[in-house]
């Protein structure tokens, strides 16, 4: 671990861990696939020619960069630091989720794949992914618990439209984990033809790695654009984690940035106390599911719990290993946000600066209500407003007693 | 590794000049009582070698029957030590035919893997098959259970080529698995030409028995199978006779222990008449 010493920035290892977490528990079946990926990834990261497509449809597809916003209007609400929003909520499918779906799908293609498999919870990478699929004319399945497919109407027909086939999943709660094991179970049945498109920094090698590097370009704009509009880097850094990938792709670049303090926000649920929660760094412990060693909601006899938040997006009990190995050498503060605090937050934005967030950012917005007015006017906190809410309104309508 | 348990069996089926017949059920499913009352059983039913699977919220490898006997069984509070406990009684009465416990990583992680392997030898557990660590991480399991006694099987599929299977072999003891198809278990495309010659380029780097599984579910499957093959490994079928003898409320009934012994039966005839003309 000596070459870490200098930088928090270099990892995983050879092997895919970041400390102990991370690495590569999949079935034998799985493992030459997963070698192939590395080696292919490996070969896309070298080559300009891949970048360089990337960049392009980043700027022309997705629409990036994504502005970096001075939230006037907030900042005096709160009467403490100046915060700014990275407006990735703004991207081409409304959320930071389309950053490594073009990514992802350029490698399978480089790989000869002409299957896409995914699996979502909320649908925001659903969506994504039949979107990119669309866009490069392959066939796509994603897997999506049979709760979440009920709660999440609006998207199940998007995907649809864009010429997805949803495949339910009734196994376990029938949520976002569950949709993984099935996602796997098809990659295991499919194994030539098929690419499985992650959609958040976890899983085996070097899945984190490889999803972190298309979400960074969030991080390394929002770098260049602090420092055109402050001349400086920010104090802190704010973001919603659920696998992790939008804040990862915020924080990663400025991880060796001393002076940054780092905030991850999870899902608090109904409170720690019980199991209606997301907080997994918080209130869970190591193991090892779904590939990876990272931190999990779980039993003493190692069976997973379910989550509960009221945002599908971060209703998941694991999270990516390079949070887990962030909280573990004390760079990121995971701090917990329970669901009314969420929906306060979802409500200010909204009507303070015209911008209606997902119930995720509405999360990492609750933080930033808490921390701002603890610190001086002349500091400066960015937060990742990483999805828009429209999926969102038929969920707070009802929380709220609205009747849509 | 001084000869086990599982050494032993698979010698003496071969002395018989037939492949071994192993059985895999859930701990635990459809309730602790009535899977004790299958487990001692099963041996007289004509099973040579028991897998035991330990239940896991997060069966990954498995097909719908498998995923449906963890529920039975997490529904009914099987754990890890009623597992174990399993395991003790059914030596109290059988000191020879070799149980393997089954499962996936992580309930094995949380109890440390290196105590874990301990209490499993001294519960009377001959091998480990574990479905989601491979090779690349040997010295977190498979290296302790090795020294604490207890066989590590490995997995060999489809898709493990000619440079992966060295790696795959080399900690690799009692025997070999080899899963039929690329797939979950269950599948129903078994393709007894293709497992032969996979079972055959197996056999060129390996002195170990090679077991076949995944998708075996009748005598005549086990039949064919065992021509080559050092074992049959059975699953999803024996699960799912458990689940057809079922009650409309999900109990054990009377017929419960009788449709696993008696599908073992017949199984088991299949395995005698593998290497007959």
């Amino acid at each position: 671990m000596t070459s870490l010493a200098n930088s928090m920035r270099n990892g995983p290892d050879e092997r895919g861990h970041f400390g102990i977490f991370g690495g590569r528990y999949v079935a034998e079946t799985l493992m030459p696939l997963i070698l192939d990926l590395e080696q292919a990834y490996e070969a896309a990261k070298a080559d300009p020619e891949f970048a360089a497509e990337i960049a392009h449809l980043n700027k022309h597809y997705t629409g990036r960069p994504s502005p970096l916003y001075f939230a006037e209007r907030l900042t005096e609400h709160l009467g403490g630091a100046k915060i700014y929003f990275k407006r990735d909520e703004l991207n081409h499918t409304g959320s930071h989720k389309i950053n490594n779906c073009l990514g992802q799908i350029l490698l399978a293609k480089r790989m000869g794949k002409t299957r896409i498999i995914a699996e979502t919870g909320a649908g925001q990478h659903g969506v994504a992914t039949a979107t990119v699929c669309a866009r490069f004319g392959l066939p796509c399945v994603v897997y999506m618990g049979a709760t979440d497919v009920e709660r999440q109407k609006p998207n199940v027909f998007r995907m649809k439209l864009l010429g997805a086939e949803i495949v339910p999943v009734t196994a376990g709660a029938g949520t976002l984990k569950d949709a993984m094991n099935e996602a796997l179970r098809d990659w295991v049945t499919n194994v030539d033809d098929t690419y499985y498109l992650i959609g958040t920094a976890a899983g085996p090698h070097p899945y984190p790695e490889m999803v972190r590097d298309f979400q960074s370009v969030i991080g390394a704009e929002t770098r260049e654009q602090m420092l055109e509009a402050e001349g400086r880097l920010p104090d802190a850094l704010v973001a919603a984690v659920g696998g992790g990938s939008n804040a990862i792709g915020l924080f990663h670049p400025f991880l060796d940035d001393d002076g940054v303090k780092i905030y991850g926000v999870e899902a608090g649920g109904r409170g720690l106390e019980g199991e209606e929660h997301c907080a997994s760094l918080t209130a869970g412990k190591p193991g090892v599911l779904h590939g990876n060693r990272t931190y999990l909601l779980q039993d003493d006899d190692g069976q997973i719990l379910e989550g509960h938040s009221i945002s599908a997006g971060l209703d998941y009990p694991g999270i990516g290993p390079e949070h887990s190995w962030l909280k573990e050498i004390g760079r990121v503060n995971y701090v917990p946000i329970m669901d009314d605090e969420a929906l306060e937050a979802f409500q200010l934005l909204t009507k303070v600066e015209g911008i209606i967030p997902a119930l995720e950012p509405a999360h990492a917005l609750a933080h930033v209500m808490k921390l701002a007015p603890t610190m001086s006017k002349d500091q400066i906190i960015v937060m990742n407003l990483c999805g828009r809410g429209d999926k969102d309104v038929f969920t707070v309508g009802n929380m709220l007693g609205f009747d849509l | 590794m001084t000869e086990t348990r599982i050494d032993r069996r698979f010698k003496a089926c071969a002395d018989q000049e037939r492949p071994a017949l192993v059985t895999f059920i859930t701990a635990g499913d459809p309730d602790l009582e009535t899977s004790q009352a299958i487990l001692n059983a099963l041996p007289a039913a004509g099973a040579d070698v028991i897998e035991l699977g330990m239940p896991f919220s997060d069966p990954m490898a498995e097909g719908i029957p498998i995923q449906l006997a963890t529920q039975r069984a997490l529904a009914a509070g099987q754990t890890m030590e009623k597992t174990f406990q399993m395991v003790r009684r059914f030596r109290e009465q059988d000191q020879d035919t070799p149980i393997i416990l089954m499962g996936y990583y992580n309930p094995i992680y949380v109890r440390d893997p290196k105590k874990f392997v301990v209490d499993a030898r001294e519960a009377g557990v001959d091998g480990l098959i574990v479905v989601d660590i491979p090779p690349e991480a040997d010295d977190e399991l498979c290296i302790p259970a090795v020294e604490a006694g207890v066989n590590f099987i490995r997995l060999a599929t489809p898709t493990t080529d000619e440079k992966r299977l060295p790696a795959v072999l080399a900690n690799t003891s009692g025997f070999v698995y080899y899963v039929s198809v690329t797939g979950i278990t269950g599948s129903s495309n078994l393709n007894a030409t293709d497992v032969s010659a996979a079972v055959a380029r197996i056999k060129s780097h390996t002195d170990l028995p090679v077991a076949v599984g995944f998708g075996v579910k009748t005598a005549d499957d086990a039949a064919a199978i065992g021509k080559n093959a050092d074992g049959v490994v059975v699953g999803s079928v024996l699960v799912n006779a458990i689940r057809d003898s079922l009650d409309d409320a999900g109990k054990a009934t009377d017929n419960t222990v009788a449709a696993v012994t008696d599908l073992v039966a017949s199984l088991a005839g299949g395995v005698a008449r593998a290497r007959g003309a």
